[in-house]
């Protein structure tokens, strides 16, 4: 007779039956042999996981549905667009609209110290630097956490950016993503490969879809620098999901920040695995959100080498229903020894009815390191905010300017000063044009 | 100016009452001064002008100009002309002193109905300034107060003080952590701003402020109330005797 399955079994059979059916009649891009065993690896693996569901740990705070239905659910394009960003930097620009490349719209693909293509055309070439990047951060980053939604843009993902930088970048590579369709579904996957000493910087900033699935997978060799600045975009009921995975090499520095302002639900992982001693990584955020607004910031960083240096600076501020989410880890393995690893993560709640879940994790292995973390979730400090009145500022512009200053911690993490400004530009004139109704 | 009348205030969360039956009026273009022993309610006064939270007005009246004060948002009271320098200036990690100060100028005038200063005109307004009372570049574009000494502080009051111009000004106990030197500027930027329109009310402890600074009018606030005013005699009778003397006469 057989056995009563378990509860446990029950519900991973429940999930896989969901990826069978996920995968059932979606569209899989067609191309190399290479490219096409890439994906069919991946569906594997998205089989063998499952679809994320509610009862996952992992899923504990955020409700993965809306993100793995067939259907993405409309999401109104803005009306007033967006104001823009990075327009007064000399950059690369390259443009999708709802998930596709747009030609007309970009500049050609090409600049001194980096190889530039789209997906599509390196994944239809049988030799391709990119197959060795291609789903292989991804799937390396499936354990010991899984994250199915990357394995299913694996699967799926028929556009996206391959860059191989073997030098000093001459200007940033900038994608911008551009939201027309209110039912738009897009799932774009970039691979990056910065070779020894390489430096490059991306910016990515839109709405890109009214579901938007992104995977950003960078391989950083030794001594490689990169650095990445994202304003994700305003459109009130976008959702998203993204991940980065990223590979470190001895002395390689890798610098993320985000801007997230509104937007129904954003999950923004990030898994970065230190190879190299002596290697840098910083990962900052600030997300700004009232109403029907739920963000999230998942963060996984391994320390498998000497004397690396790891930095998170989350922050949010939330309002009127608004949830935001944190899930960092620190993970030091065996003779990692002298890791500096540093968490922080905040909240400014404005009202009574925000609220900020967090779940900040340290797991070591060595024993001569530095880790420390520490969430915190807290209003607008009212000393200070009569100070600023008594001034003359009225309450209103007195709690941007110090919602502007809770966030500055994570915006200071920009290193370079002019896209710091940008991100500032960006931020009061959200805040301004909330003020103003 | 200022016309203060019967002012009774208690604590908005227990049943403490501070300020007893306040009466004091501030003539346009005078200096008065308030000085009093430890916790007779000097502060809490000029929280409840300025319109702190926390306080509960029971009884009497606070005008500036024949405006009801008490009323009014705290950056209205600001607006139309009220200034208290802080006996504990607030520290704000984050906002640029620049910035502050920028926001707050332009906000003013903005609630007068007059252009907000370009960025140039402020720049030069307040480089002019800051180098009057020894402030360096450096201290404007640090986070407002994060960081500063007592005396830098106190300093950076009264630069706020000279950039908002107000006409009703209440220095807190704005001597207290300054050294000579530094007592000196303060009060040549108080000095500075006297003008026929200002007014101004000094909370201190110390006759040494008031050698500087002469004050016209002297008052003694010993709890809740002003239980003498006099001329700038009184300060010095404080100064060498202590309050004992003036309270037992009163009482
Ligand atoms: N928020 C408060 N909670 C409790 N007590 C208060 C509060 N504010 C003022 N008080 C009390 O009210 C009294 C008056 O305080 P206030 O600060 O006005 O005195 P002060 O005259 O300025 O004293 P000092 O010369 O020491 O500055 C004190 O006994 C003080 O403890
Ligand atoms: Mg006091």
């Amino acid at each position: 007779m057989a056995q009563p399955m378990s509860k446990r079994a029950a519900l991973k059979a429940a999930k896989q039956e969901a990826a069978v059916e996920r995968l059932a009649d979606v569209h899989i891009p067609q191309g190399a042999a290479w490219a096409n065993a890439a994906r069919d690896a991946a569906k594997a693996r998205l089989v063998d996981m499952g679809m994320p569901a509610r009862r996952d740990e992992y899923w504990k705070y955020t409700r993965p549905e809306s993100l793995t239905t067939p259907e993405a659910e409309a999401a109104t394009v803005l009306a007033t667009g967006e104001a823009p960003i990075f327009d007064a930097l000399d950059r690369l620009k390259i443009v999708f609209v709802d998930g596709v490349f747009s030609q007309a719209e970009s500049d050609p693909l090409e600049m001194a110290g980096i190889e530039i293509e789209r997906l599509e055309s390196a994944a239809s070439k049988d030799i391709h630097w990119a197959k060795d990047l291609y789903g292989v951060l991804e799937a390396r980053g499936q354990s010991p956490v899984e994250r199915p939604l990357a394995a299913l843009n694996t699967a799926l993902a028929a556009d996206g950016i391959v860059i191989r930088v073997t030098g000093k970048a001459e200007k940033p590579v900038s994608l911008i993503y551009r939201h027309e369709s209110e039912g738009s579904d897009a799932y774009l996957h970039h691979c990056i490969k910065l070779e020894e000493g390489a430096d490059l910087t991306l910016l990515e900033n839109g709405p890109a879809a009214a579901r938007f699935n992104k995977v950003l997978e960078v391989d950083l060799a030794d001594r490689a620098a990169f650095h990445h600045v994202r304003a994700q975009g305003r459109d009130h009921e976008r959702r998203a999901a993204t991940h980065i995975f990223a590979r470190m090499g001895t002395e390689s520095v890798f610098k993320s920040f985000t801007l997230t302002v509104n937007g129904r639900l954003t999950r923004n992982e990030a898994v970065i695995e230190m190879l190299g001693d002596d290697a840098v990584a910083h990962i900052a955020g600030a997300a700004l959100g009232h109403g029907d607004f739920l963000h999230d910031d998942t963060v996984f960083i391994t320390h498998d080498a000497l004397n690396c240096e790891s930095r998170q600076v989350f922050k949010k501020v939330l309002r009127s229903g608004a949830v935001g989410v944190f899930q960092g880890k620190i993970l030091v393995k065996p003779g990692a020894q002298k890791t500096d690893g540093y968490q922080k993560s905040q909240s400014l709640l404005l009202d009574d009815d925000a609220q900020f879940l967090a779940k900040p994790e340290l797991e070591i292995y060595a024993d001569d390191v530095a880790c420390s973390h520490g969430s915190t979730s807290g209003a607008i400090d009212d000393e200070a905010l009569f100070y600023l009145r008594s001034r003359g500022v009225p309450t209103a512009e007195a709690t941007d300017l110090l919602t502007l200053a809770f966030v500055a911690e994570a915006v200071d993490e920009i290193e370079d000063p002019r896209l710091a400004e940008e991100i500032i530009g960006r931020l009061e004139g959200w805040l301004l044009r909330r003020r103003q109704g | 100016m200022l016309e203060i009348k019967n002012l009774h205030v208690k604590l908005e969360e227990e049943d403490k009452v501070i300020l007893k039956g306040v009466d004091l009026s501030v003539e346009a273009g005078s200096v008065h001064a308030i000085m009093g022993p430890n916790g007779s309610g000097k502060s809490t006064l000029s929280y409840v002008l300025s319109g702190r939270e926390g306080y509960e007005v029971t009884d009497g009246t606070a005008t500036l100009e024949g405006e009801d004060l008490l009323d009014l948002e705290p950056e209205e009271r600001a607006a139309l002309g009220l200034f208290l320098a802080f006996q504990y200036p607030v520290e704000i990690p984050g906002v640029g002193n620049m910035t502050f100060l920028r926001t707050a100028v332009n906000a003013q005038r903005k609630a007068r109905g007059q252009e907000e200063l370009s960025a140039t005109d402020f720049l030069k307004d307040i480089r002019a300034k800051a180098k009057d009372l020894k402030i360096d570049a450096d201290m404007l574009k640090r986070p407002v107060n994060v960081g500063f000494s007592g005396g830098e502080k106190k300093r950076n009051e009264i630069l706020q003080m000279a950039m908002l111009e107000p006409k009703m000004c209440i220095l807190d106990e704005t001597d207290s952590g300054l050294d000579v030197d530094a007592m000196k500027l303060v009060a040549d930027g108080v000095n500075a701003l006297r003008s026929e329109g200002r007014s101004f009310l000094v909370i201190t402890h110390y006759q040494r402020l008031l050698d500087h600074i002469k004050p016209d009018v002297v008052h003694i606030m010993a709890d809740g109330r002003i239980v003498k005013t006099g001329g700038p005699e009184l300060a010095l009778e404080v100064e060498n005797n202590g309050y004992a003397d003036i309270l037992a006469e009163v009482a």
